[in-house]
């Protein structure tokens, strides 16, 4: 097919005219390399062994990263505590974004007393610090990966709820979607086909977004000794294990520190992009 | 929009429903914290006996119940905490036996001084920062700004925490946390010093959003008419800046430390357990470590509370700036 001068370019052409968005991409992508290196293995030193002859070593060309008091690789944890936080907040936002959309797309387009009963919940939701509710649920229901992922999936479900509904609400008054349903379309037709596609631009800035604020509260919540266990390496396990030693060995709290702030800011910039790449009224050409 | 619907409108906007809303939020807000609490009952003697647990026998187990309060069903349990959260004494914490009211009225003060520091902070720095930046958009000023702005947004409040921990108690030998806490009632210096490194990192925290949000506030009344007309009629610069710029960008920047509020008693939690402050978050911490729900409970209701009380005041700070918000 031939490409027609008049063909709107693509969202990638657009993304790619920020600069913003390529270093956060670039940024991310770092971040899901190590995270797969950890996966498969790939690591210099066995993150959880121990080697108390090599204790609090500084960063040399064995340990890249220096070792902690017990002489465990830091490097190594920081990869795979990297691995961690990205699978606890990856699968936290993938339920929060489903379970979000999909309420906050019925709510709108259905309205009346289910609308009210959603808002109503997300209110509820809304009325706790995020830390704090993520907190008071891991602490019923355990702190392995998947039960911190959900306790942290249901602080930020009510956030793609309102995402969600608010361009809803706009987008069902429109004349081409009463057409529609006078035109006797289903009404799943037209939540498919006229509605999703326009609520599709904040939704995925607002993933960008909530999956650094879920890194955020996983280290949080493994700082505070209720998220990742140890032995087990997490970034904010990991800070918090380095407070005691931190005056003698800068290493041990600057590394994790640098990876929890790298993948946010990497992770914010991709949502600044992001946003500037979907929105029509921002680009610039 | 139909009949029906503007009229709910319409009751919706009017401060006695407003107020209903709210409570009924708060009702919402209860049955949630005490919902989410009871998913695994019992926990409290597992809490008290650890691995104990196991070896008392089924008389036992139902005294126990009993004395937690937990052999009721779950509606009864529900309306005796609501009667002991309202009427006063909150309930007791088991590990101390104190009131948990008592406890919370010890905690309460030093979380809202914290979250008062940390706002005020963090506003005067964010708005700083964010005027200096839009000054001159674009340009090298502009870029620090906003620099600071995501690094303030991406690293953890715990990082900074840590950090400023270290650096100053190992290299300056100052570190004012490390003695046993005063009020500020007690020692109103020795308060201050202690309040100052955790509002610092609280307000750092709060900052991010204030500044992006002045700096872009800012740029898009920069454009209006008014102000064109502030400078062609020869108001001076200054008062350009202060008096037709930054007073019609308020509002939003209001909304946004509203907002802020919130997420910032969340990192008190965090903040109050590295500088060991005794407050609400260190309350809240606690309890949960020692698995006493009711503690938990009444002190996440105490913080719903709180929240919810910061959005009122914020929505009547903005009808006070903003004459065009009326009913």
């Amino acid at each position: 097919m031939k490409r027609s001068p008049l063909k709107p370019k693509g969202g990638l052409y657009y993304y790619m005219q920020s600069t913003s968005g390529i270093v956060g991409a670039l940024l991310l992508l770092f971040m899901v390399i190590v995270s797969i290196c950890a996966v498969f293995g790939w690591l210099p030193h066995d993150p959880l062994e121990q080697n108390v002859e090599f204790a609090m070593q500084g960063p040399s060309t064995t340990f890249w990263f220096g070792t902690d008091e017990f002489g465990r690789d830091i490097f190594s944890r920081s990869l795979d505590g990297m691995r961690r936080s990205l699978t606890v907040s990856v699968s936290a936002v993938s339920i929060a974004a489903t379970i979000g959309v999909t309420l906050g797309i019925l709510s709108g387009y259905l309205g009346r007393w289910f609308d009210q009963l959603i808002v109503r919940l997300s209110d509820v939701i809304f009325a706790f610090p995020a830390i704090l509710l993520a907190l008071a649920i891991v602490s019923t229901l355990g702190n392995s990966w998947y039960q911190t992922s959900l306790a942290i999936a249901v602080v930020y479900t009510p956030i793609f709820i309102r995402v969600a509904r608010g361009p809803v609400l706009t987008v069902k008054e429109m004349d081409y979607v009463k057409v529609t349903r006078i035109l006797g379309f289903s009404s799943l037709r037209i939540l498919r086909k006229h509605i999703l596609p326009n609520v599709t631009a904040p939704i995925v800035v607002q993933v960008a977004l909530s999956l650094s604020w879920a890194i955020l509260t996983e280290s949080g919540l493994s700082f505070l000794g209720l998220g990742t266990q140890p032995p087990n390496a997490s970034l904010g396990l990991m800070v918090s294990e380095a407070q005691p030693i931190a005056a003698f060995a800068w290493w041990a709290l600057f590394f994790p520190s640098a990876f929890i702030t790298i993948v946010v800011v990497g992770l914010n910039l991709v949502g600044d992009g992001l946003r500037d790449a979907l929105d029509p009224a921002r680009r610039s050409s | 929009m139909s009949v029906g619907e503007r009229t709910s409108r319409i009751l919706l906007s009017t401060p006695v429903l407003r107020i209903g809303s709210i409570f009924t939020t708060l009702f919402g807000i209860s049955i949630f914290v005490f919902l989410v609490l009871r998913v695994i009952p019992g926990d409290s003697i597992v809490g008290a006996f650890g691995i104990e647990t196991g070896v008392l026998t089924p008389e036992q187990i139902a005294q126990l119940k009993i004395y937690y309060g937990i052999d009721k069903s779950l509606p009864m349990q529900y309306i005796s905490w609501m009667q002991s959260f309202l009427t006063g004494n909150m309930g007791y914490s088991y590990s101390t036996g104190i009131s948990i009211a008592s406890l919370t009225a010890k905690a309460l003060p030093v979380t809202i001084e914290l979250a008062l520091i940390g706002t005020i902070l963090g506003v005067v720095m964010g708005i700083a920062v964010g005027t200096f930046s839009a000054r001159k958009p674009g340009s090298i000023r502009d870029f620090a700004g906003q620099l600071f702005g995501l690094m303030a947004l991406a690293v953890p409040g715990f990082v900074l925490s840590t950090t400023i921990v270290t650096i100053m108690a190992n290299k300056f030998h100052y570190f004012p946390n490390g003695y046993e806490f005063v009020r500020l009632w007690e020692d109103p210096w020795m308060n201050l010093q202690q309040m100052l490194f955790p509002g610092l990192v609280l307000g750092i925290a709060v900052a991010a959003p204030v500044m992006r949000t002045t700096r872009s506030a800012l740029l898009e009344t920069v454009d209006k008419d008014f102000v064109r007309t502030a400078i062609g009629k020869g108001v001076n610069s200054r008062k350009v800046q202060t008096r037709h710029i930054l007073r019609n960008s308020l509002i939003p920047i209001v909304t946004m430390t509203g907002i802020q509020f919130g997420y910032l008693l969340g990192g008190a939690v965090i903040v109050e357990n590295i500088f060991s402050l005794p407050g609400m978050g260190r309350q809240v911490l606690y309890a949960i470590t020692k698995r006493e729900y009711a503690t938990v409970q009444s002190s996440v209701m105490v913080f719903a509370i709180l929240f919810i009380t910061i959005n009122v005041i914020t929505d009547l700070i903005y009808r006070k700036i903003d004459p065009r918000i009326k009913q």
